[in-house]
């Protein structure tokens, strides 16, 4: 927890510590490497199911988020009324989310099970072309 | 964690700020708080059409390319340096809004001449990542990757990609302008003639903002 000087105009003056800081941009940037390695594993071998590893990348992300939020834009070090009318719209997050995913999926359900034609296209490979000759101006 | 407020003292009986901030940061607040749900609309949206899809791309297929060396064959490795940028500048900034507090002018410019410099340098490393996938025949309403399944792929994900990254791209290119006319106007004098950085500290959040949408936009596009 910070210190906290207010002023007479009722400005609060919170200390910055830089050790905090430090220990913020090491926790990002572990997760970060972790949430890679975990990426560039499963690409090359499989390891895991891919729902789990998904689980895994948004609590992951989720964590990052809170870290950015409560520690680098101070949040965590205001008074609670003002973590409360930032954090209680921000739930609305939940809902949108689920929602909205789920009418995703149920379109996607919906239209395999009734347009049949769909489902086959969709589920047609693509035949292999050899590699086309590097066209002029394309980058490495 | 909040602060610790003395006892007994009545915020809403006006006359002060009941958030204990100044009004401007306040307000900061909330218009991040509405960029937030802009930029969730976009995510969202993107995970509905995903959702709605038999098959998808593989990231790990598309973003496998790093400038100089090309095709590295290691999966996300110039968007995680991209990511590393965007996090270190997020600390930069810190540091000057930590030395705004302090009232050190000449630690304030240097910390903000390392964000701007880092902006920059993420910015730079999207023009040749749009420039490589340009090239590779991805654009708005191209897309060349296949599906994960080798089954033929919509326009969604290129439309996606181009559409959220450059939007994000696009606060990055702000957040840098802004911070470009906060380090004038902190080696100019004016913060130190008003006696305090608030200002700074308003920049901070929009940039720390930007970083937190990176985020998002990372997990989005480059790990699901």
């Amino acid at each position: 927890m910070s210190e906290v000087h207010v002023d007479a105009a009722g400005h609060a003056e919170p200390t910055f510590s830089t050790k905090a800081i430090w220990r913020t941009f090491w926790i990002l940037l572990i997760i970060t490497v972790v949430e890679l390695v975990l990426a560039i594993v499963y690409y090359e071998s499989h390891f895991l199911p891919k729902h789990f590893l998904n689980g895994l990348f948004v609590i992951g992300t989720l964590a990052k988020a809170f870290f950015i939020v409560a520690e680098f834009m101070h949040l965590g070090h205001e008074i609670r009324n003002l973590i409360l009318t930032i954090a209680i719209p921000a739930l609305l997050f939940v809902w949108f989310i689920i929602a909205f995913l789920w009418d995703g999926n149920s379109y996607k359900n919906l239209r395999n099970n009734y347009d049949r034609y769909h489902l086959e296209q969709s589920q047609k490979k693509v035949e292999q072309k050899e590699p086309e000759a590097k066209k002029p101006g394309a980058m490495e | 964690m909040s602060q610790a407020i003395p006892a007994g003292q009545k915020w809403w009986s006006g006359g002060k700020s009941p958030f204990n901030v100044e009004y401007g940061k306040l307000m900061m607040w909330y218009f991040l708080m509405s960029d937030a749900f802009t930029f969730g609309a976009f995510l969202i949206s993107y995970g509905t059409i995903r959702f709605s899809s038999n098959g998808w791309p593989d990231p790990n297929h598309v973003f496998r390319s790093f400038p100089i060396v090309g095709e590295m064959h290691i999966p996300l490795a110039f968007v995680s340096l991209m990511t590393f940028i965007l996090i270190m500048s997020s600390v930069t900034m810190v540091l000057a809004v930590g030395n705004g507090h302090a009232g050190n002018k000449r630690g304030v410019a240097i910390y903000l001449g390392w964000t701007i410099l880092g902006g920059i340098a993420f910015l730079s490393c999207q023009a040749w990542e749009w420039t490589h996938l340009y090239h590779e025949g991805a654009w708005w309403g191209r897309n060349p990757f296949l599906n994960m399944d080798g089954s033929q792929s919509s326009t969604n994900f290129t439309n996606f990609f181009f559409t959220i990254t450059g939007f994000h791209g696009f606060h990055v290119f702000s957040g840098v302008i802004i911070n470009i006319i906060m380090l004038i106007m902190t080696l100019q004098g004016t913060f130190e003639r008003r006696g305090h950085y608030l200002m700074i500290e308003k920049a901070g959040l929009y940039w720390h903002f930007v970083d937190l949408v990176w985020v998002f936009v990372f997990t989005c596009f480059y790990l699901l």
